[in-house]
């Protein structure tokens, strides 16, 4: 049956490799993906460690339902302790790496210890090799892919790569697959590069059984209709992600110059129609309907010629609003060059677009930025500083060590204009007129964070008979309100935790579509693939679990209630501009406050965060660590 | 009226729901290697082909198989292995010139598209419509008109130039 993969346990230090099966009870409590990898970093990584050390361990893990021809089935999930926020480190991955992990007869991988030079790992049919890899060493992510397919003489062969930042332990490296996607945040390349782990590779020939798996394609096709029934599938099918930037940017919920403003005023060339000129059509991630990302090519320019995919929503923010540069091009090439070197692309953005600032309040100079003239809309200092920090040059080495370093090395009151959370970047929305948003930002486990629990749903002003349908508690309509809106983010926590460990979507469950697949039609997923039976209020306690583990990593590691906080700036200075929904907003402390309280509750946590004895009970986490994978 | 299974790799995303659903459907296991649909893909170049059996009017598998074991649908016209003769020597693997025919490895047998009796799968499962089956008739012209706006397009920039 589909739970009947094998977990293995790779040393690289002595290149032991032990395989298990999963037992069916940390199924029936975890699920699988995050909700396993997430019981596994409780589990073993001791606490307080360097993120960098042998002792860290990089979890990867596939999703429950991997396979199924629906809702982006194929994702994986890669977790360590993060290297830039000391805290759960965590990102999930689309593409294809997901599936053939699988196919190749694994659903979680444990790597401990660090080799002695550059090695890959090769997985093929329920075997396991660490393989040299030498030759990959200093490559990016495109070639040392094309090299390992060409190695092993095989067009199928998927890869989890690192690019030469992973290499030169820049901190928020990202690990990557094919030509766009990525598990881009909290530095999971650079925990890879810290284990002189270039690569993973898979190819597999091996079934995946369901329990019912005729009734599941008809399900599965049911699902795929449902999903693309909504505008929401329909336009990101066309525009990809990029199709929130006109509606938010209008409004007023986008930071400009770092976090000057709330609305790029000059930021025409962003809209997603600007994307027909460089588009050659769109791509799909494994089982997916929609495909949301452009495959784009640029002709002409000093960068050219490049064939890409993407962008995201969040680069336009991260190379277009946050630094102030204004045109498409821009973004194009820099989500180009940071694909290439492996380094997420929001932190970059956000630590660029901090830096930027720093240097129109004198904070920094010439002298400390070695000479780059860090202007406001200067795509060349941009893509030079990705380049700089991806190969730990000149003032681009001081930001690759991230935000919680370059504050303490620079001082002089940069705090203050940082905007990250537990040492992670926030992306480019301006959560100040939206207390709902800001919440989930502010509670995320892993740092600054929209996709742990951003209640997008927000946004649209659904009825409130709808939402509190939904919801299951009153919840306000407006979303400047901050009533109900703890209950929202602490809803949507839970359901991206199943999302992520079931291995599909997040864009294809209630992220901005009220009919979207959630509970009822994951329980139904879970029944026809793997033969298990959840009810609604079982699946939201599975969340709720696998939520709290990580919550108790936080603590453990010394997280708390002082820790689940937003920058400054939100409570200090009011949006400038937008509509009059969006303008003259700030967040009130006293009531932020107040919704951190109620969310508390929301999880059955106690007044400074920490999980209440009945609810580690009642959810079977007393006794935690327990071992038993 | 004849149908048939009609690609189209320019609305290909890549996606390789087909593979699943074909695997699925035929041998009630999600394994792309036991699909009787691949997408070829040439990644860093953004080329994606679904390939699949075509089906041929003088299918070379007929022509190889020396047990005689293809034959063709009388309501789908689809070429049809009966596995009672297939002995398993591949010739028609070697000799399609599309991989239309590939081999399952678990069971030695050969794999080809038998157009699900009728109702293609993967094309229910194909959101972007990179796979259609169509009546044969209407195929061409399909392919008139797409040809024919790429046409009407440049007129019209011509007569806006002018």
């Amino acid at each position: 049956m589909v739970w009947k993969r094998k977990i293995a346990y790779i040393d690289l230090t002595t290149g032991e490799i032990i395989a298990k099966p999963i037992p069916k009870e940390v199924r029936q409590l975890y699920l699988g993906g995050r909700g396993i990898d997430m019981y596994l970093l409780y589990n073993h990584v001791q606490p307080k460690i360097d993120p960098l050390s042998p002792e860290n361990v990089l979890l990867v893990g596939t999703g429950l339902l991997c396979g199924i021809p629906a809702l982006g089935s194929g994702r994986c999930d890669i977790a360590a302790k993060s290297p830039i926020t000391e805290a759960v480190g965590d990102s999930n991955i689309g593409g294809f790496f997901g599936l053939e992990l699988r196919l190749a007869g694994f659903d979680h991988l444990v790597i401990s210890g660090k080799a002695e030079k550059p090695v890959y790992l090769w997985i093929n049919d329920g075997n396991i090799e660490i393989r040299d890899a030498d030759h990959l060493w200093g490559k990016d992510t495109f070639e040392t892919q094309d090299v390992i397919r060409d190695d092993n003489d095989d067009e199928e062969v998927k890869c989890l790569v690192i690019g030469v930042a992973g290499e030169n332990l820049v901190r928020f490296a990202n690990v990557r697959t094919g030509m766009k996607n990525s598990a881009g945040r909290t530095g999971m390349g650079c925990v890879m590069g810290s284990k002189n782990l270039k690569a993973i590779a898979a190819c597999g020939t091996m079934d995946i059984e369901f329990s019912h798996s005729e009734d599941l394609l008809d399900y599965c096709k049911e699902m795929n209709d449902l999903i693309m029934g909504t505008r929401w599938a329909k336009a990101q099918s066309r525009w990809g992600t990029l199709i929130i930037y006109s509606n938010t940017n209008t409004t007023g919920l986008i930071r400009t110059r770092n976090f000057q403003l709330n609305r790029f005023e000059e930021g025409e060339d962003l809209e997603p129609e600007i994307m027909d000129r460089y588009t050659i059509g769109m791509s799909g991630c494994y089982g997916c309907s929609v495909h949301c990302r452009h495959r784009y090519v640029l002709k002409e320019g000093p960068h050219a010629p490049i064939f890409a995919e993407g962008p995201e929503y969040t680069s336009l923010g991260a190379f277009g609003t946050m630094v102030d540069c204004k045109k498409m091009e821009t973004i194009l090439v820099a989500n180009h060059l940071v694909n290439k070197y492996g380094v997420d692309t929001l932190e970059t953005g956000g630590l660029v677009a901090w830096a930027m600032e720093l240097y129109e309040k004198g904070i920094i100079n010439d002298k400390d930025t070695t000479g780059l003239k860090l202007e406001w809309g200067n795509e060349e200092v941009l893509f030079e500083l990705i380049k700089q920090i991806a190969h730990r040059q000149g003032f681009g080495n001081l930001l690759a060590d991230g935000f919680k370093t370059a504050i303490a090395k620079i001082g002089k009151g940069s705090e203050y204009y940082a905007i990250q959370i537990k040492g992670m970047s926030s992306l480019h929305s301006d959560e100040r007129p939206t207390p709902s948003l800001a919440l989930n930002i502010a509670t995320s486990t892993r740092g600054a964070d929209h996709l742990r629990g951003r209640p997008a749903i927000d946004l649209y002003g659904l009825p409130e008979e709808m939402l509190e349908e939904v919801y299951g508690g009153s919840v306000s309509s407006d979303y400047t309100s901050y009533e109900g809106k703890s209950r929202m983010v602490w809803w949507q926590e839970l359901l991206y935790a199943v999302t992520d460990s079931i291995g599909t979507c997040k864009f294809q469950t209630m992220f901005c579509a009220v009919h979207a697949p959630k509970w009822q039609e994951f329980a139904k997923l879970i029944r026809l693939a793997a033969g298990m039976e959840f009810t609604k209020t079982q699946l939201m306690e599975t969340g709720e679990r696998i939520y709290t583990i990580e919550r108790m990593f936080n603590l453990r590691e010394g997280f708390s209630r002082k820790d689940d906080a937003l920058p400054e700036r939100y409570f200090k200075e009011p949006t400038p501009v937008g509509l009059p929904i969006a303008k003259g907003k700030r967040i009130e402390k006293d009531r932020f406050e107040k919704m951190l309280d109620e969310y508390y509750v929301l999880h059955g946590w106690d007044g400074n965060g920490v999980p209440k004895k009945e609810t580690v009970e009642k959810l079977g986490l007393g006794k935690e660590p327990s071992h038993i994978i | 009226m004849q149908k048939i299974l009609f690609i189209d790799p320019e609305k290909c995303s890549g996606c390789r729901t087909c593979e699943s659903a074909c695997s699925l459907h035929h041998e009630k296991v999600c394994n792309p290697t036991r699909a009787r649909i691949h997408v070829v893909k040439w990644e860093t170049a953004g080329l994606y082909v679904p390939t699949v059996c075509q089906q041929c009017e003088t299918p070379l598998c007929e022509t190889v198989c020396p047990m005689h074991a293809l034959k063709r649908d009388d309501k789908t016209a689809a070429m049809l292995i009966d596995y009672n003769l297939c002995v398993g020597c591949r010739l028609c693997v070697m000799f399609c010139p599309f991989g239309g025919v590939n081999l399952d490895t678990k069971t030695g047998k050969v794999l080809k598209c038998d157009l699900c009796s009728g109702d293609p799968l993967c094309v229910k499962f194909c959101e972007p419509q990179a796979l259609r089956y169509l009546n044969a008739t209407k195929v061409n012209l399909r392919k008139r008109r797409a040809a024919a706006e790429k046409f009407s397009d440049l007129m019209k920039k011509m007569l806006a130039v002018g």
